[in-house]
């Protein structure tokens, strides 16, 4: 507990904008905390880190963290992260979003920040639901929910998040549930520490919206079917297609080296300067122009 | 260390060289200006007319230690450009019309969160994919009223190389002075026409660099009022952390429901604009002071307008011209002592009138105001402006 106080006193913004506006019960705080614990653990100072997000529940979370913070418009946080990371490559870039934030609005955003691999650590809190909005059907809604756009159940079939940054791209993708706490700080963490764009998806859930109308019960009843669905990824390998269903796979689903888009312009920097002089070189300053 | 506004920065970190003339297209020259501005930063996506900017910053700005990206569309090129001015770099995009619809979402928040930044439209006509390979000048609305919610913005327009190097220089200077985004305008025949031009040297230009807080971190307050209505902006990874958002904020940039708190901080937004007005406002004028007839234009019609004043006064009708180079805030104030002292002023314009219906209302009745207007894609031709000039 006093370990916990002491995380609170150094990272959050304790003294300005709390109470914060999450439902009580929701998964956000549970994110947050993980993200504080990450961070501590990585041993980044405070100044080194710029958290940026999109609109929505999650997307109010830099307001309460005392880093560089930015929030930005829906679904495009990704794409400030990117202008931060390359003017400032030094710093760590950490973006926060929902589900519609993400792989809605966001859709496009986030597939070709993964296809770039530029050094961003993107946490996206998948609870299923426009939360801010009021509950409408997201892009990870599943078929048969409902929601205050899908009275008589959503016709459309979900996103899997996590297996859309692997194929996109991704060097490295996590997912845990915010039930499985311990595992999403290490997820944060090592997302944090890879070099790459990875990405971290939380099963969260939103018990005063998404909960509520599909009678999934409180807070607590939601956090246990977490940990009842949960398969660690390790052990999903040995399952069968049948008895995966439902299932909700949780761990490192990627993680590879791939070539870093700050890395890769450096070389054209180089290139590029290489070029310049060899033109300065041939021009003589008695030579004809 | 933080320099003051107006003062100009020591090096450019460019290697010298001999200036000799060169024969730059508008968009080229577009880009030496920006670079030679400071701008180190350019995302963009390709778009006619304007996707020679996008080129020539992918061929210059890497070996300048600069960062060009080719972003999957407009609303993330704006994105990034915000993102990286935040961290410390002047930084701009270019577009066109369509492009310029899908900037305006983050145009508003570069407003909001006073992020400085350049973006360069150039116009294109009609709604939609319009006329993508024609000369417009359609987007003067846009520029000013495109995004959404009352804000300030100021608009620049260009109409030969020579504007397209030094307002762009300007528009860096006003966006890094007064923390906001500025737009140029530029069109097709400005932009791909090519003109002898001699990039001036660089320590002879006037730079601006936006004012960065002197107090220590934990007594900054990120959007504190100040005699000028600009506040000091930190710069991401300087110790300065604070909130930045595109929601309504307080002082210390978190987000507010204090009506005080909320009407504090919009009028200063337009405060800050409005106060600076004679540093903002630049308007060209030619032989204006003894016209008897005078022509309002801008961008490539400007010089079609010029040369037909020319002509009028040699035919022996006392013609003027005033060039915008200011579109936005209108420059009603420096029109103003001219048009009771004229008997008509003609407004040429490709579109249906969108600079003319300013001028009516700043005219307020006084003097007649007429419209020359073009919208099939082609330019306004000197003789063509002459021909009207010659029946008022």
């Amino acid at each position: 507990m006093a370990e916990t106080t002491k995380l609170i006193y150094k990272y959050l913004r304790h003294d300005k904008k709390f109470p914060h506006v999450w439902c009580p019960g929701c998964g956000n705080g549970i994110v947050l905390g993980a993200l504080i614990r990450a961070i501590d653990r990585t041993g980044y100072g405070k100044d080194d880190i710029v958290l940026v997000s999109g609109i929505g529940c999650a997307g109010r979370m830099p307001v309460y963290v005392d880093f560089h913070t930015l929030h930005t418009t829906h679904g495009r946080a990704l794409t400030f992260a990117t202008g931060i990371k390359l003017a400032k490559p030094r710093l760590q870039v950490i973006v926060i979003m929902g589900d519609g934030d993400a792989t809605a609005i966001g859709g496009n955003h986030f597939i070709h920040a993964a296809r770039r691999n530029l050094n961003l650590t993107a946490i996206i809190v998948n609870n299923n639901t426009y939360g801010m909005t009021g509950g409408q059907y997201s892009p990870t809604s599943p078929y048969g929910s409902l929601a205050t756009t899908a009275l008589y159940g959503n016709i459309e079939h979900p996103f899997a998040i996590a297996d859309l940054a692997v194929t996109a791209g991704a060097a490295f993708v996590g997912r845990s549930t915010v039930f499985h706490a311990n595992l999403l700080d290490q997820l944060i963490e090592q997302g944090m520490q890879k070099r790459g764009f990875a990405v971290i998806e939380a099963v969260s859930h939103c018990p005063t919206l998404y909960g509520r109308k599909n009678k999934l019960g409180g807070p607590v009843e939601m956090l246990l079917w977490q940990k009842e669905v949960a398969v660690r990824v390790e052990k999903a390998q040995k399952m069968s297609e049948a008895e995966l269903a439902g299932k909700i796979t949780i761990g490192v689903l990627a993680d590879r080296e791939l070539p870093i888009y700050t890395q890769e312009l450096k070389k054209i920097r180089e290139a590029a300067k290489a070029q310049a002089a060899a033109k300065d070189r041939a021009k003589s300053p008695h030579g004809c122009e | 260390m933080a320099r003051a506004v107006g003062e100009a920065e020591p090096t450019m970190g460019e290697k010298q060289t001999v200036a000799k003339p060169q024969l730059l297209q508008g968009n080229e020259a577009i880009v030496e200006g920006a670079l030679a501005a400071g701008c180190r930063f350019f995302a963009g996506y390709p778009i006619t007319p304007a996707t020679e900017i996008s080129e020539v910053m992918s061929a210059r700005l890497p070996a300048l230690d600069g960062t060009f990206i080719q972003m999957e569309d407009e609303i993330a090129s704006l994105g990034a450009v915000i993102g990286a001015s935040l961290a410390g770099v002047k930084s701009m995009t270019a577009t066109s019309g369509p492009g310029f619809s899908l900037m305006q979402e983050n145009l508003g928040l570069a407003c909001a969160a006073e992020v400085p930044c350049v973006i360069v439209n150039v116009m294109r006509g009609g709604p939609s994919t319009g006329l993508p390979t024609n000369v417009s000048q359609e987007d003067v609305m846009q520029a000013r009223w495109g995004t959404h919610g009352d804000h300030p913005i100021i608009v620049l327009a260009v109409s030969n190389v020579w504007d397209c190097f030094h307002l762009t220089v300007k528009a860096f200077n006003l966006s890094e002075a007064y923390r906001t985004p500025v737009i140029i305008l530029s069109d097709e025949i400005v932009s791909h026409t090519r003109e002898k031009f001699v990039v001036p040297d660089p320590a002879s230009l006037t730079l601006v660099n936006r004012e960065t807080p002197e107090v220590p971190p934990e007594w900054y307050i990120p959007y504190e009022d100040t005699p000028h209505g600009v506040p000091a902006m930190g710069i991401f990874g300087d110790g300065y952390r604070y909130h930045v958002t595109g929601l309504i904020h307080d002082v210390r940039g978190f987000p507010t429901q204090q009506p005080e708190e909320i009407t504090a901080f919009r009028q200063r937004l337009f405060r800050k604009i409005q106060q600076h007005l004679d540093d903002i406002q630049l308007l060209e004028t030619e032989s204006a002071d003894d016209a008897q007839v005078l022509v309002v234009a801008y961008g490539s019609v400007a010089r079609s307008a010029r040369r037909a004043v020319r002509e009028a006064r040699l035919q022996g009708l006392r013609a003027g011209l005033l060039q915008l180079q200011t579109l936005w805030p209108f420059p009603g104030r420096l029109l103003a002592p001219y048009l009771p002292q004229v008997r008509a002023v003609l407004v040429p314009e490709l579109n249906f009138g969108q600079v003319y219906r300013e001028v009516l209302r700043v005219n307020q009745g006084e003097t007649r105001v007429e419209l020359l207007s073009r919208i099939d894609g082609n330019l306004l031709t000197p003789g063509e402006i002459l021909a009207k000039l010659l029946t008022l």
